[in-house]
């Protein structure tokens, strides 16, 4: 069934996956140059979890930075809980430098992986603002969260009242890819808001779907979610 | 219940057997992320120590959760055998710990006091031994189940080939299978992890992975892992499914939230059995893992290695051909390093053949967790020594599906090349009738997955 090529066999059986088949052995052990590219592949998405996000890039669209309650990246993953927290600093920060309850609030975070912020923000972030200023809608004052969690735009949402948040994040790293990017959107986000509340487009890096068309997405769901005044399983899109 | 000692000139109080369950635990993020771990090396020792002289009656007598407010701990209670646990009842912990050691006591001997056992029991003797001791003790006890084909023999390492694709490519997923295939691999079960969970899609896949076992008369048994409810209607609808699979949780409230409860399983235990492909008379598959439990806030401040027992508990009900610890997969809020996922590897694998269980592990990491590759390598190869049933095998260690690494294909052959084990019986046959192997080993086809294209 798999074998209507006239192309050397195996590589019609890789074309099928991107599992890494057809690498042969040597005994019952891999042969050297697969070992070393896996576990080349493993370092470079150990390091985004570790790295961080360069200041450039965030000066670069006028992002300060605010932390939540993590201080290590050790307590950020041990503690989930308290990445979805703003440090106590960071409260009266925002509530001083944030434009209060604007139609969007756009977030961006690091998350997971530093370096999908580093690889993608620049294509995504000024699309997006081009895409939500195409529908006319107010956009508050961004900024950038070291070390949160997807809920943090829970607390957010507390403090800004936006009518709805964006929060684009890195994603937890996996071989094929160490710099995805999330976006999560929610309306009205705040207290007690489900995850089926949020929604979200992920995958987003160049080999996956392309930050522009991504941005464009975004802002096609805000939208809805302003005329409809909901988000997440209860949106009609 | 309360309970003080004194060690090492400090005086220590428990307040519950909960706290003293949770505080005799080795050290793991999960139980810290709770709020229920113990505060130091020493509290540790002392909980572990009071453990020690409990009894099981004491056990049996503070239930953590009461049958009555959860269906679990009802199961558990009521599968008990009178007439083991009359004998054993007044043995201390550290007394049954030595039982399930001694040299005097075979599998039978152990399957037969696992009767007379509450998962609490179980897990409770697990905190108080080692890691060599864990090894010991699941070593000596025989699980064989049959599906379409028998495994869990002494000297068999059998394994699931995982054929994942990213969208449910069926020439991927067959791709990746023929590779799994040329490396031996496959003789539990070829089971699927699906992305798209319809009734379509699961009808779909469990239809190919069917046909390459035909096409290519594979002593073994098929299942796609979504939820139990979607394979029920793939099969209603006439799918050919070997085996019928779910994830469990210690908890009623667990359960809940994986949307299962009794009543379903034992409705999907009935339809596996009347529509089923397989002979059987083992048809489930189920998997397990520390920490979920607390994922869902279903956790009762019970910690994740009793709560862990207690999936086991619930499985045994159900006679599975095989039952799975994901172990690495949760994340590194539940067990942070190598360490932690290495020692709650062996505890699941111990516990579980304790309840007489036929256990696999899924040899696992991600990549936020403080391990690599070569943690896989150990915790497989002390698994192996251990007697597990079965391991989990993706091409070169990368689910290209699931964004996690386990074992590849390689290192299940190499675990059982350096440990003198075999496949299940009926698939080494085949293994040699396909020339794959000859006398055991590789031959020059081996590790060729080209060997299984149709190329008339």
């Amino acid at each position: 069934m798999l074998a209507n090529s006239k192309r050397d066999p195996l590589e019609t059986l890789k074309q099928f996956t991107p599992a890494r088949i057809g690498v042969g052995r040597t005994g019952t052990r891999p042969l050297t140059k697969d070992v070393l590219q896996f576990r080349t592949d493993h370092a470079a998405a150990v390091d985004s979890v570790y790295g961080t996000v360069p200041d450039k890039i965030l000066s670069e669209f006028n992002l300060f930075s605010v932390t939540t309650q993590v201080e290590s990246m050790e307590h950020y993953l041990k503690r989930p809980d308290h990445g979805r927290l703003l440090a106590d600093d960071a409260k009266a920060f925002l509530q001083k430098n944030c434009l209060q309850a604007p139609e969007v609030q756009v977030v961006v975070s690091d998350g997971l992986s530093a370096k999908a912020i580093e690889e993608n923000l620049s294509d995504v972030y000024p699309a997006l603002i081009d895409s939500l200023e195409s529908y006319n809608l107010q956009i508050g004052t961004s900024f950038f969260v070291k070390g949160g969690r997807v809920a943090c735009m829970d607390e957010i949402g507390e403090i800004l009242k936006p009518k709805a948040l964006v929060l684009l994040i890195g994603e937890r790293p996996g071989l094929m890819s160490a710099e995805s990017m999330s976006a999560y959107m929610c309306y009205q986000p705040g207290k007690g808001k489900k995850e089926s509340d949020r929604m979200v487009i992920s995958n987003i890096h160049k080999r996956g779907t392309p930050p522009i068309e991504a941005a464009a997405h975004i802002g096609t769901l805000i939208d809805k979610m302003l005329q409809q005044q909901t988000s997440g399983v209860h949106l009609i899109v | 219940m309360y309970k003080t000692t004194t060690l090492l000139g400090e005086t220590f109080s428990f307040h519950s057997l909960k706290e003293i369950m949770a505080k005799a635990n080795e050290e793991r993020s999960g139980d810290e992320l709770a709020g229920i771990s113990a505060g130091s090396m020493k509290e540790r020792m002392a909980a572990k120590q009071v453990l020690a002289d409990l009894t099981l009656s004491e056990i049996r007598n503070y239930p953590l959760l009461s049958p009555d407010e959860d269906n679990v701990s009802a199961l558990i209670e009521n599968q008990l055998e009178a007439a083991v646990y009359e004998i054993i009842k007044n043995w201390t912990v550290a007394e049954l710990r030595e039982y399930i050691l001694s040299d005097q006591h075979v599998s039978d001997d152990l399957l037969t006091l696992s009767q007379g056992l509450s998962s609490e029991m179980i897990a409770a003797t697990a905190k108080i031994m080692s890691n060599l001791d864990l090894i010991q003790a699941a070593s000596k006890i025989e699980v064989q189940t049959t599906c379409q084909t028998t495994i869990g023999q002494k000297g068999i390492l059998a394994s699931r080939a995982q054929p994942n694709h990213p969208s449910d490519n069926i020439k991927g997923m067959r791709a990746s299978l023929y590779e799994a295939l040329s490396y031996g691999i496959g003789d539990a079960v070829i089971g699927i992890n699906p992305v798209i969970d319809t009734t379509d899609n699961i009808y779909a896949l469990l239809h190919e992975t069917k046909n390459v076992i035909n096409e290519w008369s594979i002593p073994t048994q098929n299942c796609v892992l979504s939820h139990v409810t979607s394979q029920m209607r793939a099969i209603e609808k006439g799918a050919p499914a070997d085996l019928i699979f779910q994830s469990l949780a210690g908890t009623e409230a667990g359960n809940d939230s994986f949307g299962i409860s009794l009543s379903m399983l034992d409705e999907a235990t009935a339809l596996i059995k009347e529509k089923g492909t397989a002979a059987g008379p083992n048809r489930w598959y189920f998997e397990t893992g520390q920490g979920s439990e607390l994922s869902s806030e279903a956790h009762f401040g019970i910690d994740q290695v009793t709560l862990e027992a207690r999936c086991y508990g619930l499985a045994r009900h159900y006679k599975p051909f095989i039952v799975n610890t994901v172990v690495g997969f949760i994340g590194p809020e539940y067990l942070y390093n190598s360490k932690q996922v290495l020692r709650a590897g062996l505890e699941d694998h111990f516990m579980g053949k304790m309840h007489g269980l036929p256990m696999g592990v899924d040899v696992c990491y991600t990549n936020h967790m403080d391990a690599d590759q070569n943690d896989m390598d150990n915790l497989s190869m002390l698994l192996g020594t251990a007697g597990v049933n079965f391991m989990i095998g993706v091409p070169m260690a990368d689910d290209c599906m699931l964004n996690y690494q386990s074992l590849s294909y390689h290192d299940i052959a190499t675990v059982r090349q350096v440990l003198g084990q075999t496949p299940a019986p009926l698939f080494a046959l085949w293994l040699e009738e396909q020339g794959i192997t000859q006398n055991g080993r590789f031959t020059s086809k081996a590790g060729d997955p080209t060997i299984f294209m149709n190329l008339t």
